[in-house]
């Protein structure tokens, strides 16, 4: 048993109102730079629908993720010596018209127009060509099923159960299916780099690809089945999302998850066997992946497994931040969260609790009641619409696990709705579904109204490494390239500025407070940065030199506060 | 004249080419790539890319075996057979290379995006190898007899692959090259200014070969201590073909 941890999100599609707030955000904080405009780290597709890129989950297609051949895991695009061979030219790389053609609006036409008769018109360039295009697609341009005779019929889920879906208005279902980087426990994209430049950070699991080693031959593109990794046209380097790396470090939850309007994100660690990992994803029959990756899983609070991780270097509190793991609850103690397209063997690390409001929708349109436990369980026996959909996407097809989380969600429903009326909680309720009454109110407790720190256990990485750290940024990382300030005056002088949203806040508090002290939001502080450009030579300022008594500016930084 | 041709320029190329890259390795990691445009055009880069680089790897190979081995340890081989061998070896690489170079120079001038992807050292670069290419491609064809360059049959395993050599030794044989033809002249000085040239276009990508990929393991885990401060959006360096807006013509 190797023990490894794992950063995870859990997400309960039944509270996405599709508002895109987390792909906003996630664009702004990360890709709002030339040559990555049309890369959305975080993106929302309406289901039954495309996705993004257009239909990324048909993989007789783009041929993403691994494939079983004679009990082998293979890549499915091709091995080493293939890859190696078409490294000329990619034979499976979705061009940018598979995902959109970026654009800008010709605003200085409205800004510069004259008082005139007729409303000026911005129109619409390319960002890639630089000519005036019409807007034909775009991230989520079948959003809300919008155009979906035409659109969404083409959904690669749909496969097998074409003929149940409708899509006339009155009678289809849809629900929003937010989507980020799996930080996969076995990810294909790491395994399709020629350059060994995308890595698993050892400890806590998230998929990164070293800007430094990228050489741009673009197989992590293919091999990423989610289509999660995104080639930089300006810089010719592959990105991706970075599970907000450096506020996971100081213990604040990713951009999207913060602001999530619904609050349907949770984050926390999962303890897995590394060396089981293989063998899990190999697994004959596609229907058991689930289990499988389940079964990969480590219990934090059995004895063994804690000394086994403290064997294998993870710390105290982090074994702690996993027995109080929001996710680790939702998938292994009320098994109510599935993964995404198990069956493309990468072994995601963002799963889903899969929507029940489809369901509750039909009963209520019947003129049932909807918070019934009786009317709910029929409904999902008989409904093969959408469970057979949901079951294509988190469980290769198998009904049984998504029924089983389904009628979980539906008890929860008519055992609160007593508890809410001010009746007598009903066992039987939660016996229905092999849980306890308890055990049921802490589960609607942690998907209904969890508090910021139950939803988001974060562990900080650790103090004694701190100087790594991206936010605190007491490491000059010029350093390694002979010193020196990368540029003299003006806005770049001084030591880099992390990449966290709180940078903004952070600056303004530096411009406008007389300490040089910086609280930083995960502890620590910002002391000991000082621009020599910009002192004036009157006095000595906090950290200009080492204090007296031979402790460092940087080792008190270091000190948790 | 024949010492600047012949010796200085050169030791000054090649000096160029290694300081180069050691200056840019160290420096500029993150411009290091191959820049690929296949994200805007694929169709023509499907056939031109794989028949330029195959067909150059193989000229590589050829040049290796004319030049850098000595003439003396390929006497088992009778001469006629090895004339042959070169010079039907040689045309097929070259048609190769040519043909995909011709192909990706069209692609990058007629499709729309690729163009406005071009720096001004990539149009540099591209007409340095295809000058490099097309005199390499006259003299095989002198070496085979198809055309007439100069006063007859000219033995570049006596002459130039000999000049070569001594660079290296630094003992060098500039009157080798004095004698030369002049489309060997002319494909040997265009050939040292693209070694100028090289570590400061796309070119360095050569030496990022990804040979290493067949035998390391799938999965890289790394510690994030590995290369402490080293991330992904800390630097944002200012790289020659960035353009800060859209360009709108």
């Amino acid at each position: 048993m190797r023990v490894m941890a794992q950063m995870a999100m859990v997400m309960n599609l039944d509270k996405c109102i599709g508002c895109h707030t987390c792909s906003v955000t996630c664009k702004q904080a990360w890709t709002n730079r030339a040559g990555t405009e049309y890369v959305w780290f975080n993106n929302v597709e309406t289901r039954p629908g495309l996705g993004y890129p257009r239909g990324y989950q048909d993989q007789e297609e783009w041929l993403g993720g691994w494939t079983l051949k004679n009990g082998r895991l293979n890549l499915k695009a091709g091995g080493r010596l293939k890859k190696l061979l078409t490294i000329f030219s990619n034979p499976k790389m979705p061009k940018i018209q598979d995902y959109y053609e970026p654009w800008t609006y010709d605003y200085e036409t409205l800004l510069g127009a004259p008082a005139q008769e007729n409303f000026p018109v911005a129109r619409p360039y390319s960002l890639i060509s630089g000519k005036p295009m019409n807007v034909s697609w775009s991230a989520n341009w079948d959003d809300d099923l919008g155009g979906s005779k035409e659109h969404a019929v083409k959904d690669p889920m749909l496969k097998g159960i074409e003929d149940k879906v409708k899509f006339e208005f009155e009678q289809t279902f849809m629900f929003y299916l937010p989507r980020i980087c799996e930080h996969c426990l076995n990810p294909s994209c790491a395994a399709s780099c020629p350059s060994g430049a995308i890595y698993k950070r050892a400890e806590d699991g998230i998929v990164l690809v070293d800007q430094d080693r990228c050489r741009g031959w673009r197989m992590c593109i293919t091999g990423c089945p989610y289509k999660k990794v995104y080639f930089n046209h300006k810089t010719g380097k592959a990105e991706k999302c970075t599970f907000c790396y450096p506020r996971i470090e100081v213990g604040i939850p990713t951009v999207c998850s913060e602001t999530c309007v619904g609050r349907l994100r949770y984050i926390g660690l999962m303890l897995y066997d590394a060396d089981r990992v293989l063998e899990a994803a190999s697994v004959e029959n596609d229907h058991d992946l689930y289990e499988a990756q389940r079964s990969v899983f480590l219990d934090p609070n059995d004895p063994a497994v804690a000394a086994a991780a403290e064997r294998d270097g993870i710390p105290g509190d982090w074994i702690e931040a996993a027995k109080r793991s929001p996710v680790r609850r939702l998938i292994q103690d009320y098994q109510v969260a599935l993964p995404l397209h198990p069956e493309y063997r990468t072994m995601p690390m963002v799963w889903y609790i899969p929507p029940l409001s489809p369901v509750v929708d039909v009963v209520k349109d019947t003129g049932h009641d909807a918070e019934d436990k009786d009317n709910l369980f029929a409904a999902i026996d008989t409904l093969r619409i959408p469970v057979e959909y949901l079951a294509n996407l988190f469980t290769a097809g198998d009904v049984a696990p998504v029924n089983a989380v389904l009628k979980k969600l539906a008890a929860m429903r008519s055992f609160m709705r007593d508890i809410n009326l001010g009746r007598n909680p009903n066992e039987e309720i939660a016996a229905a579904v092999g849980m306890g009454g308890e055990e049921m109110y802490e589960m609607f407790r942690l998907l209904a109204i969890a508090k910021y720190d139950e939803r988001y256990v974060i562990p900080t990485a650790h103090a004694e490494q701190a100087h790594a750290l991206e936010e605190l940024a007491t490491d000059c990382p010029v350093g390694e390239y002979g010193g020196g300030q990368p540029e003299a005056l003006g806005e770049g002088a001084g030591r880099p500025v992390p990449v966290a949203v709180e940078n903004f806040a952070m600056l303004q508090a530096r411009q406008t407070s007389d300490s040089l002290e910086n609280q930083l939001i995960g502890g620590g502080s910002k002391q000991g940065r000082v621009n020599l450009l910009n002192w004036d030579g009157i006095g000595v300022p906090e950290g200009l030199f080492p204090s007296r008594d031979g402790e460092s500016a940087q080792t008190r930084s270091e000190e948790p506060s | 004249m024949t010492t600047f041709l012949w010796v200085i320029v050169p030791y000054i190329c090649l000096a160029i080419f290694v300081v180069g890259h050691f200056w840019r390795y160290r420096y500029d990691k993150f411009g290091w790539t191959t820049r690929s445009s296949q994200l805007y055009e694929d169709r023509l880069l499907r056939w031109g890319s794989p028949m330029f680089h195959f067909g150059m790897l193989w000229v590589v190979l050829g040049h290796f075996l004319g030049l850098v081995i000595p003439k003396s340890w390929t006497s088992f081989i009778p001469e006629g057979i090895y004339h042959s061998i070169a010079v039907v070896g040689g045309m097929l690489a070259g048609v190769l290379a040519l043909v995909g170079v011709s192909i990706l120079i069209y692609r990058r001038r007629m499709t729309g995006p690729v163009f406005s992807a071009t720096t001004p050292m990539d149009k540099v670069m591209y007409f340095f190898l295809g000058a490099v290419i097309l005199l390499g491609m006259v003299n095989t064809l002198s070496s085979s007899g198809a055309i007439a360059v100069g006063d007859g049959h000219y033995d570049y395993r006596e002459g130039v692959s000999v000049w070569f050599r001594s660079i290296f030794w630094f003992q060098p044989q500039p009157e080798l090259m004095a004698d030369a033809p002049l489309s060997f002249q002319l494909h040997a000085l265009v050939a040292f200014i693209l070694f100028a040239l090289w570590p400061f276009t796309r070119l360095v990508h050569v030496f990022s070969a990804p040979l290493g990929y067949v035998t390391r393991p799938y999965i890289v885990y790394r510690s994030r201590d590995a290369r402490p401060g080293a991330g992904v959006g800390t630097r944002a360096p200012e790289r020659g073909w960035d353009r800060p807006e859209l360009q709108r013509k």
